[in-house]
């Protein structure tokens, strides 16, 4: 499945510096994703997922992040046990994630999604 | 999911969802209620009279940049007649503070207001780069902080102005007051929950308008406003403890948002169990409020990712301070003989029960107040001060934090004790407590030589009064 969409991502109150201390990023992220499995081969409709795979989230994007811009090895600034770390907001398209659903929030095309830490000097 | 609409206006696209309550506010409604609430915090506070300077702490951060942005559209708004300067401290940390003045100097243009710029190497003589360069990253933040919240002040003196506000916010003081907790230091606690600390007889106060301000509002109110603030990290690490104090805030903000205003009223309401302690929304009577900040700060404090955080106090005013508490003495006994728990108070007192020390009703506090600590030297109302006592081993006042810090960097270099590490000679472990280095005892801060008669050699002004690390020749 090679189907992208085209977002925008921004970083700012400090999470720059994790990103090539750049606030503005213009992606191209896979439109759909296919889930990890835990346990390999375990789940027996794996083959069906692949094929089918699912809208992007936000989860996936924070993943996706990590995997492919991070230059930064202090990755847990950004990622706390598998999850935004607490004190970081996230906005997309303006609004407060808490008002879209989180992490399942699925990605459109367009979107801008902004990463704002609270955790740096005041 | 169609998008919710403001809970207020009911007409625009809900984009905020409030920590206190989870209400769901459109952004034109959310800036308006977030300036309210302050509005309503200084007012009901009475942080303010018409007419009064006000220097705000300036670093160019996401607080102290929302301060300056919410008290000038408050001022025009509101019409409380206030003179508002920028005031900000150099540390002399290059890459990090210098960076930051420039994002200070914008703010003065964008909201017309005088700056005023006061340097760590004017006041004393050092850089943060040159001291961590002596004595290395570990442990300069409790440095830099008590020597920032001294600066403040006297760079308010200059100005010729007794009001500083700072931005900390909801989140720093709930994380003060965790902090507090886990220490079991209720004393403070109880001090760290004030809105104004300070005397306001002479000195400087200091006051906390976004005391009830979430943190994360304070960032989307920057953001949604546009507002130009800076935010690195500084680059001399923060301390850790604070640091883990202010994931567990973050982490119950995830869980429970409604959770860091209700550690800042639990902090209050324990407050007001503390014994001789006062959380009122002043503390400017409170001998003891201003005597516990040094101690305050150098320990719970450094910068951490917050300049400033905890509430401030400075070491020359504490002991001007001192010496008038003395003078007023006098004064003060009438009014606290007609209280009538002073008697009993004042016997429990005197049985050193350090929670009750900061009781202004009883008179043997200025009494107590005017100890030093056998340990540091610096002045306390125990034998040991609390900052010494608690953490036994690591040591919390500034002036024994750089002996030790001093004495730790010749120890890890392998040199011995009256070995040089740069251009400073240190001394060697003169107190017999495995601590050398440098002795920053001071003549005005000590009203009596602790150290058995040693001390000859400590008989010159301390490094915060006279702009300079007192090295012993």
């Amino acid at each position: 499945m090679s189907l992208t969409i085209p977002i925008t991502v921004d970083f700012s109150g400090g999470l720059e510096m994790l990103f090539s201390n750049k606030r503005r990023h213009s992606l191209s992220i896979p439109a759909l994703f296919t889930e990890e499995k835990d346990g390999k081969g375990e789940g027996e409709g794996e083959g069906e997922e692949e094929d089918k795979g699912k809208p992007v989230t936000i989860a996936f994007l924070v993943d996706y992040l990590c995997k492919n811009f991070m230059k930064d090895p202090r990755s847990d600034l950004f990622v706390l046990d598998g999850h935004i770390r607490p004190g970081i907001l996230v906005l997309i398209n303006e609004a407060d994630w808490e008002l879209e659903g989180e992490e399942t929030y699925e990605i459109q095309a367009g979107d801008n999604i902004l990463f704002v830490s609270t955790l740096h000097g005041g | 999911m169609a998008p919710a609409l403001c809970a207020i206006c009911k007409t625009e696209r809900a984009l905020i969802k409030r920590p206190k309550n989870h209400a769901k506010l459109c952004k034109g409604c959310f800036i308006s209620i977030f300036e309210d609430e302050v509005h309503y915090t200084i007012t009901s506070s009475k942080l303010f009279f018409p007419g009064e300077k006000v220097a705000i702490g300036a670093s160019g951060g996401k607080d102290s940049t929302v301060l300056a942005s919410v008290l000038k559209t408050l001022n025009e708004r509101h019409n409380y007649g206030l003179d508002l300067v920028l005031l900000s401290i150099d540390e002399g940390i290059k890459g990090y503070r210098d960076d930051s003045l420039e994002t200070v100097k914008r703010n003065a243009v964008q909201y017309d207001m005088p700056l005023k710029v006061v340097g760590y190497d004017e006041l004393y003589g050092w850089t943060m780069d040159q001291v961590v360069e002596t004595i290395g990253k570990k442990g300069n933040c409790t440095y830099c902080g008590v020597f920032r919240r001294q600066a403040l002040d006297r760079g308010a003196k200059m100005l010729g102005i007794k009001h500083v506000v700072t931005g900390h916010n909801a989140d720093d003081v709930a994380e003060t007051i965790l902090m507090n907790l886990l220490r079991g230091d209720l004393p403070r606690l109880s001090r760290s929950t004030s809105i104004v600390t300070g005397d306001n007889r002479s000195e400087v106060k200091r006051s906390k308008p976004l005391k009830y301000s979430y943190e994360k509002e304070i960032v989307l109110y920057a953001h949604h406003k546009k507002l130009d603030y800076f935010s690195t990290e500084c680059l001399y690490s923060p301390e850790a403890f604070r640091g883990s104090a202010r994931s567990l805030i973050k982490q119950l903000e995830r869980v429970r948002p409604s959770a860091i205003l209700d550690i800042v009223r639990s902090g209050e309401d324990m407050a007001r169990l503390v014994p001789g302690e006062s959380s009122s929304g002043c503390g400017c009577k409170e001998k003891s409020d201003t005597l516990a900040v040094a101690v305050d700060d150098g320990g719970g404090g450094g910068c951490g990712s917050t300049n400033g955080r905890s509430p401030g106090g400075e070491m020359a005013a504490m002991e001007q301070e001192l010496r008038q508490n003395e003078a007023f003495e006098g004064l003060e006994i009438d009014v606290a003989s007609t209280i009538s728990r002073v008697k009993e108070t004042e016997k429990e007192a005197q049985k050193d029960v350090p929670l009750k020390n900061g009781n202004k009703n009883v008179r043997p506090v200025a009494r107590q107040v005017l100890g030093s600590c056998k340990r540091c030297g610096y002045m306390s109302s125990q034998d040991i001060c609390q900052a010494s006592h608690i953490q036994a081993g690591r040591p919390r006042c500034p002036f024994v934090l750089v002996k030790s810090l001093i004495g730790s960097a010749a120890k890890g270099k392998g040199k011995s004790n009256d070995d040089s590490i740069g251009n400073q000679r240190l001394e060697g472990d003169r107190h017999g407590d495995g601590v050398f280095g440098l002795v920053v005892n001071c003549v005005s801060c000590i009203v009596e030589e602790l150290e058995g008669g040693k001390g000859k050699a400590y008989a010159e002004p301390c490094a915060a009064l006279n702009g300079g690390l007192y090295l012993p020749r």
